[in-house]
Formats: structure tokens, sequence, C-alpha cells
């Protein structure tokens, strides 16, 4: 039996409740986001009492579909005052669903300040105990001290930063290998999660009955399409590129394209992106041989693997996993071609709890007000190490872009609705810059990713340096998305399943398999477009509307290099994404 | 002169065809002028199957696209992430 668990922080509860009919065919971020409307006042102080944070598993999360572990953290964000999904791929996701926790829901806050609590949830039920000795630790020592106490069991937790409420704080998740270093990063939940005095979720799923599926066979024909598509595609086969490279493969297309922001978002181009692209992050793992590796899982059951982990010149661990925004952001963005120290500052947001795209964002904005120089590898490092130490530099830096230009007075500040871009020039590339200004979660690439057909010709091929058809296109996307957010499966899996129809059939089956509904593949644009609307409604009841949906000023008349565009789509063609929803 | 130069860059799965040879994929070669993409690709033995598309000075191009002197172009195969 699918429950809901119920955490009040003020009463210091844990209550479990039936799945109410409305919320039966949803889960991920339809139900994150379900949940936040209905119950969170949307002018609410996003650190205030009245703030909730939901997690949910995806539909078909902790069965047996492919690439699946995917969990949704919700709420309103801190960062953007809007309502706020981020997800992450991790066992934690796997473990939720298969104990039949379809939502958690935490409201309320200590009614002492400072205080902060575990959640422990196994078979049996769940409590609140106090966590005061796991507070201030780094993640990694958290890791440690939870695995030496409670065994094997997977945990989501908020770092340093999220104790101290920094709008850039992530929620973190383990990897299969226990590591903290799965991030629902984006939005700053993490802050959400420390101003309700959570400190983590810990759980233990052994005994646990599993995914009820309504439909088994229908589960089966559905899970086999989709795994001979994810077998076929070029870029999600075993081998092919997301194996072989991982995701900062994408650095020298983006590169090439014209279309990687470079020194905060002054230039489409960095001269270093070969040292820190993922060919060359492969080359150096597989030359230092030790305890790096490539083609690594975020959570068991994953066929794609895109992931890797970083060893140091002496072959000992360093840090996992080096992607494609995580080295685009703290190096091409930041000036910084130095991998190592990549690395390094990837490290430092695992351990501290930071989006990492945030703070390479915020760094870049840090360098353009002239705290470091650009391409200061220690000067970043000594930065970022601000936040953990909770010092008044590392609080404004830990507020994120938006907040540190305001601080310095910087105008070129890459950010939509207060979340800072991700790793595509909306200028070289024009439908994911509407994707950035419209997502009803600010500046945010996965929110419906055009870059497969502007730039990787995948699912289709269109151009990216001209506006047209796109809004209609980061339309779509948006959609589509929402509905894949909200199945359980990893995003990555689009890729084939946009270029192989039978793939796309297979995804839709299993999620009709698990729950008895009768969806066909049109249903999944309209299900996802039901998504967006309610989010929409949710922002524009917060006070965020159309004006809200527009480029940072900079992008309109400052022309980019190589291309020497500027952002001229014009602002009826945003307001259409909405509009003819 | 009938021949023109362009620079070759090879990404991920391709830069073994690499005339340069090991781990350098990028590389500057003479060829005749009015050469189109797809011939560079015999040139360089690169089987069709293994790319996805090109990009030359910035711009994604098709195969008929004729090289023109000093071009930069990066072939690749088909990635993605995210
Ligand atoms: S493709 Fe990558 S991010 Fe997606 S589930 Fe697999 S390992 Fe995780």
């Amino acid at each position: 039996m699918a429950y809901i668990v119920r955490v009040n922080m003020t009463e210091g509860t844990v209550k479990f409740e039936e799945v109410p009919a409305k919320y039966r065919t949803l889960g991920g971020r339809a139900l994150t986001s379900r949940i936040v409307y209905d119950e969170v006042p949307a002018t609410c102080h996003p650190l205030g009492p009245n703030n909730k944070v939901v997690f949910a598993p995806g539909i078909v999360t902790g069965t047996s579909a492919p690439s699946s572990g995917r969990i949704s953290v919700g709420g309103k964000s801190p960062l953007t005052g809007g309502i706020k999904e981020a997800n992450a791929g991790t066992p934690a996701a796997q473990s939720l669903a298969k104990m039949g926790v379809k939502a958690i829901i935490v409201e309320g806050r200590p009614r002492e300040k400072g205080q902060f609590f575990l959640l422990r949830l196994n078979k049996d039920g769940g409590s609140l105990e106090p966590a005061g000795d796991l507070v201030g630790l780094g993640l990694y020592d958290f890791a440690r001290r939870v695995k030496e106490r409670y065994g094997d069991v997977d945990f989501a937790v908020t770092g340093p930063a999220g104790e101290r409420f920094l709008s850039m704080a992530g929620v973190c998740f383990n990897d299969k290998d226990d590591r903290p270093s799965r991030y629902a990063g984006r939005g700053g939940l993490g802050a959400v999660m420390g101003a309700k005095g959570l400190k983590g979720i810990v759980i233990d799923s052994s005994g646990a009955p599993g995914v009820q599926v309504a439909d088994p066979d229908l589960f089966k024909a559905g899970q086999r399409k989709l795994v001979e598509a994810l077998r076929e595609h070029g870029v999600t086969k075993p081998g092919g590129t997301l194996n072989a490279y991982g995701t900062a493969a994408l650095i020298n297309v983006l590169n090439e394209a014209g279309g990687l922001p470079t020194r905060n978002f002054s230039a489409g181009r960095f001269e270093g992106a070969g040292k820190i692209a993922g060919e060359t992050i492969a080359e150096i793992i597989s030359r230092r041989k030790g305890q790096g590796a490539t083609g690594h899982a975020c959570h068991p059951g994953c066929i794609i693997q895109c992931s890797n982990i970083w060893a140091r010149p002496d072959g000992s661990e360093h840090v996992s996993c080096l992607e494609y925004e995580s080295v685009w952001a703290l190096g091409a963005n930041c000036g910084i071609d130095d991998i190592d120290a990549v690395a390094e500052l990837i490290w430092i947001c695992n351990d501290t709890g930071l989006d990492t795209i945030e703070a390479g964002v915020t760094l870049g904005v840090a360098m353009e007000a002239g705290l470091i120089k650009f391409g200061d590898a220690q000067g970043a490092i000594n930065l970022l190490k601000e936040c953990a130490k909770g010092t008044p530099l590392g609080y404004i830096i830990g507020h994120g872009a938006a907040f540190t230009g305001r601080a310095f007075g910087v105008t070129r500040v890459p950010a939509v609705k207060g979340q800072g871009m991700p790793a595509y020039e909306p200028r070289a590339v024009k439908g994911i810059g509407i994707t950035y200004m419209t997502s009803t979660m600010g500046a945010d690439h996965t929110a419906g990713y055009t870059i497969a057909p502007e730039i990787l010709s995948v699912g289709g091929k269109a151009d990216p340096l001209s506006p047209v058809g796109k809004a209609e296109m980061s339309r779509d996307f948006q959609a589509t998305t929402a509905f894949i957010d909200s199945s359980g499966y990893c995003l990555f899996t689009t890729f084939a399943l946009l270029d192989i129809p039978t793939g796309m059939e297979g995804m839709v089956e299993t999620v009709n398999g698990v729950l008895g509904t009768a969806w066909t593949t049109e249903d999944v644009v309209r299900v996802g477009k039901d998504i967006l609307k309610q989010e929409r409604s949710f922002n524009e009841a917060a006070g965020l509307g159309k004006a809200h949906d527009r480029p940072p000023e900079f992008m309109r008349y400052e022309p980019l290099p190589p291309h020497n565009s500027v952002y001229d789509v014009p602002d009826e063609e945003l307001d259409k994404v909405f509009g003819e929803m | 002169m009938s021949t023109l130069k362009v620079d070759v860059r090879l990404y991920a799965t391709l830069s073994k065809y690499s005339p340069a040879g090991g781990e350098s994929r990028s590389f500057t070669m003479e060829v005749e002028r009015g050469t189109t993409l797809a011939q560079l690709y015999e040139i360089l033995r690169i089987p069709p199957g293994e790319i996805k598309q090109a990009f030359i000075n910035g711009r994604r191009v098709e195969e008929d696209y004729v090289l023109q002197d000093k071009d930069e172009i990066g072939v690749f195969p088909p990635v993605a992430g995210g």
C-alpha cells in the first residue's frame, strides 16, 4: 500500500496518511508541484513556517524500469520566489518507492531556533530524532557518520549551506556507493530543509514490499521496448558517448557552436575548452588508473551510466562526478582550465551542500565584480570555502548570482527569476533561451532541453541562431519534460525516445503498467501541460508574471562573440509559450 | 593554386581517425578547391555511419558544403548530455 508521510516539525510528529484519490496517478514532479500548489500559500516566505518541502519518487521508480531511480524535491524556492522542483538520481528514490512512500511532506518548523532533526524511516514507521551532532559537518563526514551509525541506508541531507539558509543550497542524496554526490541542486531547496530544522532523512528499506504494478504484462512489454531503444541509440547505448565520455562531452560541441558561456557570459568560446572537455576527462581518468572510472551509474538499474569518478594524479579518489554543467560552471564560466582545480571546486560544493551551477555562475559574477580575477582557481577555491565558514562574504556569495550581482553593482548577471543560467548561451542558442526565460523554475536547461535539436541534431534539427518557431519548440519540450520528471525516468532517456518512437511508446506503457492508466504517447504533452499550468498559476499568485519571463537586459544589447548575436527573440514570442498553452 | 588549407578537429570516438594519431585531435590539412565535407570524410576514411554532424566556423553544415580556405571544422559522433 502506498502512503504519504507527513512530518510536522513544529509538533515533532511523523504521520502516515492514505493517498488521496486526486494524487493517485501522480508521481515525481507532478506530485510535488500539486502538493505545493494545494498546501503552500503562494505568498509565504520560503524560509517561514508555511512553506513546505516535499519529496516524491517517480511513478515507475523502484521497479525494474531502466534508468528510473529519480526523486523530485519541491517547495517554494528561496532563490526564485516561485514554485520549484529539483530532481536527482539516487538509490534513495528507489528505496522510498519500494517502501510504498508516495511522498514525504515536511511542514512547520521547530519552536526552538537552531534545532535540527533527522527523520528516520523504515518499514515499521518513522521518527524524528535530534541531529545536533551532525550539524556543521561537511557532507563527506556526514555520510561516513551515517554509515557507521545506521549501516546500509540511503539518505537525503542538507549541508552547512542549507543549515545557514543560503539560497544556493541544494538537497544532497547518496549515490549507489554512498557518496554525498547526487543533487536536487537547483533553487535553494536545501535552505528550505534547513529552515524546517530537517537536517536529513535516513532511509532503511530492508523488508520493503516493492512497488505495486497494476498490469505486469503491459509493464514488461513497455520495459522491453524502452531497453531496446536505449541500447540502440548512439548517445545512450553501452559504449555510446554518454557512457564513454560522460555529459562533459558537450563542452567541445558547445564550444564549436559558439554557445559555451565563458567568463561570466562574455564570450561563446573558451580557449581552454579542450583541457576540461569530456574526452580529456576520460583520457586522464584512464591514464591515472587507480580509483577513477567512467561509465558510473548514480543508482542501480541505469543502463546509460553517464557519470564518472575523478581520481587525483596518484590515483586516489577525488570526487564524483564531473558533469558537463559542473565543469562548465566552475571551469569555462570562471575562465578556469585546470581540471583538477575544477574537481576540487565540485568537491567543495558536494561537501558544503551547494548547487554547482549556481556556485559557478556566482563565482563568475564575483569575478566580474573584481573580487578575484577570471582564471584564478585558488581564489575561486578560497572564495567558495567562505560559504561553509559563515563569514559575511560567504553569506553574500551563498545567496547566488543575482544577490551577489546586487551586492557588488554588477549589471552583467546571467539569471532569470533570480536563478543563474546553465551552460548554454541564449544568444547563440535561441530556443534554450526561451526555456530559460519562460520556465516556471527560473533559468533551467532541464525544463525544456531544446539543445537536442538545436545543437545535437537529436529529435530533429533546428538552427540554433534563428528564433523562428522556437516558442512552440520550447513549449513542447517543457511539457514533455514535465511528464518525464513525473514518470521517474532520467531525462537522458529522452535522447533515445525522441528518435525512436517505440521507445517513447514503451515509456508510456511502463507508466500505464504501474498505474493502470491508459495514456497514449499523445497524452504525454497534454499531461505535461497540465503540470506546467498549475506551476504557472502558483507563480502568478506569488507575483511572478510575464515581466519575469525576460532575458537579463545585457543580452539584448551586448553582442556575443563569435557570432556577435544578441538575444533577439521578441517579448511577444516569449509570451506565446504560456499564452498559447 | 588549386588547394586550400583547413583546420580539422575530430571529437570523441572520431579522434582515432586523426592522421596526427594518438591524442592529438586537431590538425591542419590541404585539400583541393571544390572539396565537399563528404569528400573530406572519405579522405580521412571515417565510416559515414559514425558521423553525426559537423560545425564549420561555428555553424552546423550539411555534407554537401564546399570547403573554403581556413575553414575550422569540428566533426562529431552522436553526443549528448545536459
Ligand atoms: S543516465 Fe546518468 S544521470 Fe541518468 S540515471 Fe543514469 S547515471 Fe544517473
